[in-house]
């Protein structure tokens, strides 16, 4: 059993890639579904968006990679929120549920087809788009950072990511202390409520879907630019659901729930990634209960069962107090 | 203790008893106004003016449209056809946040208070024109925290007024139901209001508080509200209202200052015909 390899992969898992653009992702859920009250079942979508957003930029449109940022950050989503938003946000909740499911479904499927290749790449997606991130790498490519975790092109992309999701807590801890937020939590409550004292809820609705679509897209454009490729299958529904866990996980409506989230289940992931593959690898583990090849699968189970447990004895989330859960029933 | 007289009573000099009068200063009309769902129509009213800076009631069976009528005349819900003025402003295709916004601020029925926000939170949220709404300027603190903090003071006062200012800072869902009845009355002031609209003010308010209740609806009327609302508790009525309006199967039957409605036959048969149980004492005088 190597010891070493496992805390190290956990730790990994803690801090790393998937770590930031699912925090990234829940981060914007959590703007969503824990201030505001909407229903998106579809951030995938919005990752996809920046994803796109940044590669069609600089490999289909031939523009720079500066262009792709605000491509991605700000216009991809932006449309998408309003696409989504305008039809759906003056009615119940489970309309939009359902067109952001839909939606990114959409996406996904459109941006795969062979006929859309020429702009999309179809199923192999784009490559090679971020070379111009790469090129303000300050570290050594061939050397390994942070007790030997990155190597130099990753930890690139790993310390960009923890200032920019620095960022995004500062801006929802910011406007959650201020009068935005508590409008948005006033929706979230009695949309009603909030109208009948003056406060327009389609259009402050609106603006969290925007916001929290941006953080989504932030999200997703990190998975494109570690792995300098963009493809459909990246942005099938369980990225979604990935992030609603990690929400989920860490308590929504808390600030730093989707982070310990996000961390929690990538560390708890990769940990039982590692684990039972030395387990099997080293005899430990007979062949009649599991071998090498469901590994994979295992650990999943074994985040469900977690889910379940937590589900039962923590329904709040890590963060959350159950207080405010306990309101919910009067 | 006892009813304070009404002090409105002069307003209505020379206003008619009947469905549809013409008030001397009305501060909200409704012209024909009508909604239907599906084949009933709930609301069917023809005429209907609101005197300014005074407590007019809105009564009627259980089903006779006044909640609907509520909800029309503040556009929580859109009539088929008819007009409604406020103050001069058509309110037709207006949102009901504009309306609001207006200065016509409305309760409801079952209370609405945001259960998982504290108290003083609720009570800010009604202030107007808030600078730190805007997404930009909620980041920028310095630009909105002098507005904050005098907002706190007025919802602090308001609190202190509606006996409130010792659960400021628990989550509103822990209030009692008299409570939160308290608590949205006190949040619509806060949006500095001309007219307020309460659904059902006094619905499952205890005795002992409904006492108090009946004071600040009265206080709302003294610092120059309009006040509309709907009750069925007649003692409320009686007691504190200037002006009643009777609904009946979405029509207004009758019109009149309070003494004058326990005689009217039309409300009587609208109560006994159908509600032989009814807790209306109309036979009383």
């Amino acid at each position: 059993m190597d010891w070493g390899a496992i805390i190290q992969n956990s730790f990994r898992g803690f801090i790393g890639e998937p770590f930031i653009y699912f925090s990234l992702a829940a981060m914007g859920l959590n703007m969503h579904y824990g201030y505001t009250g909407l229903l998106n079942f579809g951030q995938a979508v919005f990752m996809a968006a920046g994803a796109y957003g940044l590669s069609m930029a600089v490999v289909t449109l031939g523009l720079n990679f500066w262009w792709g940022l605000l491509l991605g950050i700000v216009i991809f989503p932006l449309l998408l929120a309003l696409i989504m938003g305008v039809p759906t946000l003056r009615l119940r909740a489970d309309y939009l549920a359902i067109v952001t499911i839909a939606a990114s479904e959409m996406f996904r499927i459109i941006a795969r087809s062979p006929s859309l290749d020429r702009w999309t790449g179809s199923s192999d997606g784009l490559t090679a788009f971020a070379n111009r991130f790469y090129d303000f790498n300050p570290f050594d490519k061939q050397k390994r950072y942070f007790f030997g975790l990155f190597i130099g092109n990753q930890m690139w992309v790993v310390l960009i990511g923890w200032i920019v999701l620095s960022i995004v807590v500062l801006i929802v801890w910011m406007t959650m202390r201020s009068p935005w937020g508590r409008v948005l939590r006033a929706i979230r409550e009695d949309e009603d409520a909030a109208r009948s004292l003056g406060k327009n809820a389609y259009w402050f609705k609106m603006q969290s879907l925007i916001i929290g679509g941006m953080f989504g897209a932030l999200g997703g454009m990190f998975r494109a630019i570690g792995t300098q490729s963009a493809q459909p299958q990246n942005f099938i529904t369980d990225v979604t659901f990935f992030a609603w866990v990690a929400l989920i996980l860490g308590g929504a409506a808390k600030v730093g729930g989707p982070i310990a989230g996000a961390a929690i289940l990538y560390g708890i992931l990769n940990f039982t990634d590692v684990l039972l593959r030395q387990l099997v690898e080293n005899g430990y583990m007979p062949e009649a209960i599991m071998d090498g090849t469901q590994v994979g699968q295992v650990r999943f189970m074994m985040i469900g069962l977690g889910l379940i447990l937590l589900a039962i004895y923590r329904p709040q989330g890590i963060f959350g107090t159950k207080e405010e859960m306990a309101l919910d029933d009067r | 203790m006892t009813a304070e007289p009404s002090t409105a009573q002069e307003l209505f000099d020379g206003v008619p008893y009947e469905p549809g009068a013409a008030k001397n200063d009305p501060i909200l009309v409704a012209d024909n106004v009508r909604r239907a769902f599906g084949g009933l129509v709930a609301v069917d009213v023809e005429h209907l003016e609101v005197q300014l800076g005074a407590i007019t009631a809105l009564i009627g069976p259980n089903g006779a449209g006044t909640t609907t009528f509520c909800n029309l005349l503040t556009n929580f819900d859109e009539p088929d056809t008819g007009d409604r003025l406020f103050e001069g402003n058509d309110l037709l295709g207006v949102s009901a946040y504009k309306v609001a916004n207006l200065g016509m601020v409305r309760t409801f029925q079952l209370t609405k208070s945001l259960s998982k926000m504290t108290v003083i939170d609720n009570m800010r949220l009604g202030g107007t024109e808030q600078a730190g709404e805007s997404f930009f300027r909620a980041l920028l603190p310095f630009l909105w925290r002098r507005q904050e903090a005098e907002i706190t003071q007025r919802a602090d006062a308001l609190l202190e007024r509606f006996k409130l200012s010792h659960m400021r800072d628990e989550f509103a869902g822990t209030l009692s139901g008299g409570q939160r009845k308290l608590l949205e009355m006190a949040r619509a002031l806060m949006v500095r209001p001309n007219m307020v609209m309460l659904d059902e003010p006094m619905a499952g308010v205890n005795p002992a508080l409904k006492q108090s209740l009946l004071d600040h609806v009265t206080g709302l009327r003294d610092e120059g509200m309009t006040v509309l609302f709907v009750e069925h508790d007649m003692d409320m009525v009686q007691e504190i209202s200037d002006w009643v309006v009777v609904m009946a199967e979405g029509r207004i039957i009758a019109e009149g200052p309070p003494e004058s409605i326990a005689s009217n036959q039309a409300v009587v048969d609208a109560y006994l015909g159908s509600h032989h149980d009814s807790a209306l004492d109309l036979e009383a005088d």
